[in-house]
């Protein structure tokens, strides 16, 4: 890596370090309640997103069945909510029960009562299932698009599922929390709206420390032979089933913590976040912002979302379009994204197209050897 | 076969839907010895180091390898018992860094715990260290290894087989591609291994087959045609009409 290069990076992170960390604090006294809560819903997602990165970027493996994950983990928190906030209700159990004539609370509930188990059951229960499903999948050598239809499918099984029981999770209509208390706040008060953004601007930087802390160094370089050439790992004496497995299973934690946020700041989990196109446009948040960044990830998911929201309001018809035609611009002219442009040589290409830098001489070295005659 | 064998090939039958890619081929191998194994273009020379290594499960015949089968062990098993292998076209992780692509091969134990939560060891370290010397890449150690020139590509993924040090080498076609000078070290760096290590040598150059000063095992269609060494095997009538005889490519 070239001198000038470091130097870009240190100056993008650092940057980027103020920015956030201004936004960070200014956020709550800035935006109004309502852009706020939007900032922090887009946030949530980025986790989510950082586990898709882990999978996809670095492992190569391309899940359309993240929105399992991130539903479970929704529906956990909201399962704690609904069950703690229902002393008022018939039975003390939660008020949609009545409509269907449950008077006893599934045996599945009850430990939901308990803040310490909700808490981690968020990310555990998630990265069980998917770490279940992760060793099935890859002990049988199911790969690539394979791979991804397989997950797809998995999507809808538990989107049906979750849809048809009325009578265990209200079905369609899902969980709302914004009228739930937490620890004697409305959930979908100012006050708790402001709590959860600042709760998940953490838990993102957390989580970005903690998905770079798994990258780096041997482990992640692994994940990346696996990407490149499974079999070539395979005969240098590692079994990717266990590596894979791992890494889905984290994604799987990630996209947990990411549901839990979102349910809680959107006031209600539904089926809804178990739809194909939901979990198609996670890969899309991260295949922009550039894949095998973990940064990218973030940005992708944030700066998508907050476009998709302005465009909504101002065109409602025409986001799609909007989407599918920024997926289609990155996968032609930027497969690496746009931080994965940006990182590489994309800015100076740009500018020396338009005359306005020099050429530089990123790899002397190099051209010495071609210059003595080697193969390449 | 006898208890001074590293490896035994018995009766080793594959069938791809019934063509016979190795039919009933019988090979040994004694500790430390340099082996060489020649034979025209679809003669089954893959074939037989894709059986050793568990990525080809022989319809018929047992390899017995330290006196254990490795019929139907996974591949990471088999290589954890000791047997490297060196792709035909060299199979390196061209996103990873030289130092990166040796750390991956010097790791023991080869675990997600220990990749993930300890550092690597200082002996490994000086082992990657003494490796890149050997292979001629100190200067590249940061350089992706994606960046390299085919010979320097090839010379990688030697110095990650004996970085993983097994006790029985394979070498798929360490040559090809390389220039004369590569040819003649890469020939020498392969001799000095053996004695230590055992090694089969696939290739079809034969200026480089005899540097290796060896004993051949010729395989055609299947099976070991003819062994001995490179005088005797120059001499055999079977030999030349298959392989010798016709013009090298
Ligand atoms: N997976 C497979 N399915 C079907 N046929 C195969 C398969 N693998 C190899 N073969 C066939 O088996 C024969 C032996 O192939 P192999 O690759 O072992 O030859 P080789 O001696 O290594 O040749 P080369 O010198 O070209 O590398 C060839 O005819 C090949 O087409
Ligand atoms: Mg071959």
């Amino acid at each position: 890596m070239s001198l000038s290069k470091v130097k870009f990076d240190k100056k993008i992170v650092l940057s980027f370090w103020i920015i956030l960390i201004a936004l960070i604090i200014a956020a709550p006294t800035l935006l109004p309640v309502f852009r706020l809560n939007l900032l922090g819903r887009y946030l949530s997602l980025s986790i989510v997103a950082l586990g898709v990165d882990l999978i996809w970027g670095y492992t190569g493996l391309l899940s359309l069945g993240q929105g399992i994950f991130f539903a479970l983990g929704g529906y956990c928190a909201a399962m704690y909510l609904q069950i703690t906030s229902s002393s008022e209700f018939p039975n003390n159990i939660p008020e949609f029960f009545a409509l269907y004539g449950v008077e006893k609370l599934p045996f599945f509930w009850e430990p939901f009562r308990s803040p310490v188990f909700t808490f981690f059951a968020i990310w555990i229960i998630p990265a069980l299932v998917a770490g279940l499903i992760g060793f099935l999948v890859f002990r049988n050598r199911i790969k690539g698009v394979y791979f991804s239809i397989l997950t797809q499918a998995s999507l809808l099984v538990f989107f049906n599922f979750f849809n048809g029981q009325q009578k265990l999770i209200n079905g369609t209509n899902g969980l709302k929390t914004d009228v739930t208390q937490l620890f004697g706040q409305m959930v979908g008060s100012e006050f708790m709206q402001r709590i959860f953004f600042w709760i998940t601007a953490i838990l993102v930087i957390a989580a970005w420390f903690f998905a770079k802390w798994v990258v780096k160094g041997r482990f992640g370089n692994i994940l990346i032979g696996i990407r490149d050439d499974e079999p070539r790992v395979r005969f240098t004496g590692y079994n990717p089933v266990i590596f894979k497995t791992i890494i889905f299973s984290i994604a799987g934690g990630l996209a947990g913590i990411s549901g839990a946020l979102y349910t809680v700041q959107s006031g209600i989990v539904s089926p809804q976040f178990m739809t194909v196109p939901f979990s198609i446009e996670m890969v899309i948040w991260v295949a922009v912002g550039g894949r095998g960044t973990l940064l990218g990830a973030i940005l992708g998911a944030v700066f998508i979302n907050y476009a998709k929201s302005l465009v909504s309001e101002a065109l409602p018809a025409s986001w799609m379009f909007i989407q599918g035609g920024l997926f289609i611009l990155v996968v032609t002219a930027l497969p690496e994204g746009v931080l994965g442009w940006i990182q590489g040589d994309g800015p100076r290409n740009l500018l020396q197209r338009f005359g306005l830098k020099r050429k530089i001489e990123t790899y002397p070295s190099l051209e010495v050897n071609n210059k003595e005659g080697n193969n390449e | 076969m006898n208890n001074q064998d590293l490896l035994n090939l018995i009766n080793i039958t594959v069938s791809f839907e019934g063509f016979l890619a190795l039919n009933k081929l019988n090979l040994n191998l004694k500790k430390g010895e340099l082996r060489a194994v020649i034979g025209p273009n679809g003669a089954g020379k893959t074939t037989f180091l894709d059986v050793i290594t568990g990525k080809v499960k022989p319809t018929k015949g047992e390899v017995i390898f330290k006196g254990k089968s490795l019929v139907g062990r996974k591949e990471h098993k088999i290589a954890r018992l000791g047997v490297g292998r060196k792709f035909q076209s060299p199979r390196i992780f061209e996103n990873l860094t030289v130092k990166e692509n040796l750390e991956i091969s010097v790791t023991t134990p080869k675990s997600p715990l220990n990749l993930i939560n300890k550092n690597i060891k200082d002996e490994q370290l000086n082992e990657i260290e003494r490796l890149m010397k050997i292979v001629n890449l100190a200067q590249k150690v940061d350089s992706k290894a994606g960046s390299l020139s085919h010979g320097q590509k090839q010379w990688l993924e030697i110095a990650m087989l004996v970085g993983q040090k097994p006790d029985l080498m394979l070498v798929d076609e360490p040559v090809a591609g390389l220039t004369d000078e590569e040819t003649d070290l890469t020939a020498d760096l392969l001799k000095s291994l053996s004695g230590e290590n055992t090694v089969v040598v696939i290739d079809h150059d034969m200026e480089f087959i005899r540097r290796l000063d060896s004993n051949v095992s010729v395989l055609n269609q299947g099976t070991v045609l003819c062994e001995g060494t490179m005088e005797t095997i120059q001499k055999d009538k079977k030999v030349i009409d298959v392989y010798l005889g016709r013009p090298e490519d």
